[in-house]
């Protein structure tokens, strides 16, 4: 049996998902504030961006809350037969969380380097608003929001403390490699653990090349 | 063949307040709105188009009611049947010369395909002489031929108006005298009724339409010249 494949195998399911999904949210939320004129923008966006801030620990705690079996959530939840804690669905909900600032706040940045003559010229040419996002703001941005998605994915990876609070840290259940590290360290088990560390940063650091590849200001040359 | 407007609407940037108040109507085929850039010459314009909406008034186009204020009706932009040229042309940077082209033929979520190219807008590529550059992003082809660019896209769809923002401010002078000329060709010869924004004597000289002069929001002078 090798052990290394089963935490790396869940955490890229984990990180995968939480990626894929703050694809949806995170450029939805960041389309939609980069369009809205209140007062209340930046205050909406000061809560978004708390989960950057606050200890993983602590969002872990208030997801506890939240989804355990005596949450408010988690009970309505339980009646439909669903069960996050102690699971990788769990860790998929921590490490969303955690990551969704680094998507919203680059596709905020990219949706709002928009020129929006360009739409309003989408809109006279005969399309809808939604059209206009998928065909006009939505390819303009990409680049922004692709570079957002490949950090959130590298943060994702490295998830531990809300991953821990939530998902435990069961073996080839909701082991993921920043839990497993710690455990093999606890163990005293430093062969394991270094091969682990070794497998994490090489991804993460992959990542971070391809995002600051495709970092706003390097591949412009498609804007007049 | 006719185009009726008149329009109120009170803009506020900050503590700045600017109050549009404008009146016209023509039946000239080449209607020119001159004035010194802030004399409201492009709200005018964003009004028609259905980009902006005035707080009174009405929009009327070979008397079709696009825009009438006491009546509710306010057609979005889509639904008015006008091509609208913008000032630095709003070419869109990641689509080709093709494709911008096109862009209003497909109506859905997707842009046209690279490839694929219908007959309407090869009959515009052909027209313009764009060709060679099809195939192009818009930051790679002149001045010149961005401009055909942006007529050529607002032209497809057939429109029964077209608004052109300061056409030729993008264009440096020797290009500028070969493109009003052009254009004035062109809208002789497809009758297409146009109203042209400008703060330049010499292009209200060369395009010898109806002139309406705009200064501070409100119309000061109609004349024919």
């Amino acid at each position: 049996m090798d052990p290394l494949w089963v935490p790396l195998a869940l955490t890229l399911k984990v990180a995968l998902w939480a990626t894929a999904i703050n694809l949806v949210l995170g450029v939805a939320v960041a389309f939609g504030l980069s369009r809205w004129r209140s007062h209340m923008r930046e205050v909406v966006d000061s809560v978004l961006t708390l989960p950057l801030v606050l200890p993983p620990t602590v969002l872990g705690y208030y997801l506890l809350v939240l989804l355990g079996r005596r949450g408010t959530f988690g009970a309505w939840l339980d009646r439909l037969g669903i069960e996050l804690v102690f699971t990788w669905q769990g860790a998929v909900i921590a490490s969303t969380l955690v990551a969704f600032p680094l998507v919203q706040k680059a596709a905020r940045a990219a949706f709002e380097a928009v020129d929006p003559q360009l739409e309003d010229a989408a809109r006279v040419l005969g399309l809808g608003r939604a059209a206009t996002f998928f065909r006009v703001s939505l390819p303009l941005a990409s680049r922004g929001i692709t570079a957002g998605a490949l950090l959130a994915f590298a943060r994702a990876m490295g998830e531990f403390g809300a991953t821990l609070m939530i998902a435990g840290n069961l073996p080839g259940r909701t082991q993921t490699l920043s839990v497993a590290i710690y455990a093999a360290v606890q163990a005293g088990d430093d062969r394991s653990a270094g091969v682990m560390v070794a497998v994490t940063s090489i991804v993460c650091v992959v990542a971070l090349l391809l995002a600051g590849w495709l970092a706003p200001d390097h591949l412009r040359k498609t804007r007049p | 063949m006719s185009v009726d407007v008149s329009i109120r609407k009170v803009l506020r940037s900050g503590d700045r307040h600017f109050e549009l108040d404008v009146t016209f109507a023509s039946n000239h085929r080449r209607i020119v709105l001159f004035g010194h850039s802030g004399a409201g010459k492009s709200q005018t314009l964003r009004a028609m188009a259905g980009l902006l909406t005035p707080d009174a008034g009405h929009v009327r186009v070979d008397g079709a009611t696009l825009f009438d204020a006491s009546a509710g009706v306010n057609l979005p932009p889509r639904e008015r049947g006008v091509g609208y040229v913008f000032q630095d042309y709003a070419l869109f940077p990641h689509l080709t010369v093709a494709q911008n082209i096109g862009f209003a033929l497909e109506g859905g979520w997707l842009n046209p395909r690279r490839r694929a190219r219908g007959e309407r807008v090869r009959r515009w590529i052909d027209m313009f002489e764009l060709g060679p550059v099809a195939e192009s992003h818009p930051s790679r082809i002149s001045g010149g031929q961005r401009q055909r660019v942006a007529l050529a896209r607002a032209l497809v769809a057939e429109p029964r108006l077209v608004l052109l923002d300061e056409p030729f401010a993008a264009l440096d002078p020797a290009l500028r005298a070969r493109m009003r000329s052009e254009l004035c060709a062109l809208q002789a010869r497809l009758d297409l009724q146009m109203l042209v924004i400008t703060h330049d004597p010499a292009d209200v000289e060369a395009l010898d339409g109806h002139t309406i002069e705009l200064r501070d929001g409100r119309v000061v002078t109609t004349a024919r010249l």
